[in-house]
């Protein structure tokens, strides 16, 4: 964890960590992952909302919990950017993570895979296999999509591959 | 299509015949001369060949395995024509994937499985098998389109579906174990299963089904910049599992500022591609037809034309379940198995008995294998008088007791649920 700066870090330590290891295919044992996985994430939002960095909005898609789907969002220039997530619980899950989707910003960045997969190889990736299995979907949020954010958003607004939403209203009406 | 034009000739003819008015007659005669020249043009068509019933070994121009049905005369087959019972799933339909596929295809395979979830770029053009006006279909369509052209005798069964996601999963695992293809056939309803991913998440889930249906299976990968890659043959339970060794991990801590902006743009090859593809369907053939030396890993260094080979165990300490069960389950058939190796030793002991050396001036005796491994058993476990290992013996992985200490507060999911959506709302 060297490198990481001090907010990050010290966010990181106050998100509760999991101890079931258990996937989507194990039953019961995935309801117990599951519940690890609300706690976790519930902390993580009131944490933020306590500090004034609210940045996402995430819920489960379906029952089994396999499938999420909300927003985040990145302030840059005081202009708030915001995209639709979602990912799905793979099936290795929690040996391997969670990949997360903007699938609004497929093919405007190469810092994705196809159908706007952030890509995570390099400074999340080895962090999760570490930490498997006590790191959940609020971590991924926190040390995976939340640096690609504050990393790619700048560059895609400067090179005018993303507009800000009034922006792109004033031009379409002129 | 020939049909259709012969049929206009001949209502040319009957025109012409009944039209008792010459003027019409010179373009008549033009539309005659164009329908003729068509008929030229579809007669060079490109026609696609009939099923073959059986594979002859007559060599003749016509007959597509006249080739292969010479390993049998050259000595290095038994059988060549048993590749017709075989089944392979081939997992990701890419630069690696493709060409596996289409080898096994022209070695006439019997079915092949195709699983993919991708399209055919123009990106993909550096590498070989798709052409660019496939540009748009998905991979595992324009596979189907190509190797049915190719040989249409082999089954190919496509799948577009991503195998990570727990619905995907369920219909990968359904697909290797029908056995519509060959009802006779033990395990699963494959023979093989080649990986042809690019990434570590989708091999952990070959991984994962594999282990869980004690299903053989070869990885392959090909590195990110283009100059190795590798093949490894994986017995559930025998060699090690895909998660038995995790890749080196490195948590090299980066500062999201310094986040690297080099692009996620994998280099590639059409020549590494190809040749790991060769040696991937080379060691198929071996595994399948039972010829040569099965490697059980083979890495490729194009820098250096370095083929490394080696075996790897698997880890009594895995951490995927269904891999421990699988070892616990290859002890169990140890005996079994070393009678079994003993008695093909003793025979062809046997058949070798006349002395080799009249005379033994030296005294040179052969030493029993069993009682060099007693000896070096004994050396490596039991250490001389007032010496002790540094490190304890390997134990059962301790598992942490989390059931009892997970009940506080709040366990009721749908409560969990409602408090989220409630910090959500606002």
């Amino acid at each position: 964890m060297e490198g990481w700066d001090p907010t990050t870090k010290s966010t990181l330590t106050q998100i509760p960590l999991l101890t079931v290891k258990a996937g989507p295919r194990d039953g019961a044992a995935w309801t117990q992952r599951l519940k690890e996985e609300y706690k976790a994430l519930i902390a993580y939002t009131s944490m933020n909302k306590s500090k004034d960095n609210d940045w996402f909005r995430i819920s489960a898609a379906n029952p089994e919990g396999t499938r999420w789907t909300g927003k985040c969002w990145y302030v840059h220039n005081l202009l708030k950017y915001e995209f639709d997530l979602q990912f799905d619980i793979p099936v290795t899950y929690p040996a391997t993570a969670p990949e997360l989707e903007l699938p609004e910003l497929d093919g405007k960045t190469h810092k994705m895979y196809r159908g706007g997969k952030i890509c995570l190889t390099v400074h999340f990736k080895p962090l999760w296999a570490k930490n498997s299995p006590r790191f959940g979907i609020a971590h991924a949020l926190c040390l995976g999509l939340a640096p690609w954010l504050a990393a790619e958003i700048p560059i895609l607004v400067d090179s005018g591959m993303i507009k800000h939403k009034d922006d792109a209203v004033s031009t379409s009406e002129s | 299509m020939e049909l259709e034009l012969k049929a206009v000739l001949s209502d040319l003819q009957n025109l012409n015949t009944s039209l008792s008015d010459p003027s019409h007659q010179a373009s008549i005669d033009q539309i005659r001369l164009r329908v003729e020249n068509l008929t030229r043009l579809a007669m060079s068509e490109p026609t696609r060949r009939s099923k073959v019933k059986d594979m002859s070994a007559e060599v003749v121009d016509s007959n597509p395995y006249s080739r292969l049905m010479a390993l049998q005369r050259m000595g290095i087959v038994d059988n060549y024509e048993r590749i017709r019972e075989f089944s392979v799933a081939i997992v990701g339909i890419g630069g690696v994937g493709s060409v596996a596929a289409e080898m096994l295809t022209r070695c006439g395979i019997g079915r092949l499985l195709l699983y993919d979830y991708d399209t055919v770029e123009l990106a993909n053009m550096n590498r070989l098998f798709f052409r660019p006006e496939q540009v748009g279909m998905t991979k595992t369509d324009a596979a189907v389109q190509t190797l049915s052209e190719i040989n249409p005798d082999v089954v190919l069964e496509s799948f577009t579906l991503n195998i990570t996601t727990v619905q995907g999963f369920e219909t990968f695992i359904s697909s290797l174990t029908n056995k519509s293809f060959n009802q006779k056939k033990e395990g699963t309803g494959v023979d093989l299963v080649l990986s042809c991913v690019d990434n570590y998440e989708a091999r952990m889930v070959v991984n994962q089904a594999c282990n869980e249906l004690n299903q053989t299976w070869m990885e392959s990968g090909v590195s990110e910049d283009a100059v190795s890659g590798h093949i490894q043959l994986l017995i559930p339970g025998e060699t090690a599992c895909f998660a038995c060794a995790p890749p080196l991990v490195v948590a090299s801590g980066v500062d999201e500022r310094t986040l690297k902006r080099e692009g996620v743009c994998a280099a590639s090859l059409p020549t590494t591609m190809g040749v790991v593809a060769g040696l991937l369907v080379q060691n198929t053939l071996k595994f399948l037809l039972k010829f040569g030396q099965v490697s059980p890993y083979l890495g490729y260094n194009a820098l250096k034309d370095f083929f490394p080979t080696m075996a790897m165990k698997p880890n009594p300490q895995c951490s995927n379940g269904p891999c421990l069960e699988r070892q616990k389950e290859y002890m169990l058939i140890k005996p079994a198995r070393d009678a079994a190796a003993k008695a093909k030793m003793e025979e062809e002991l046997s058949t070798i008995e006349i002395p080799i050396h009249a005379d033994n001036e030296w005294n040179i005796s052969v030493v029993d294998d069993c009682e060099v491994d007693a000896v070096n058993a004994q050396s490596s476990d039991a250490l001389p008088e007032g010496l002790v290992h540094e490190l304890p013996t390997a134990d059962v992985y301790k598992h942490p007791t989390v059931s009892n200490e997970t009940v506080d507060t709040v366990d009721d999911l749908e409560d969990l649920k409602r408090q989220l959506e409630a910090l959500n709302a606002d």
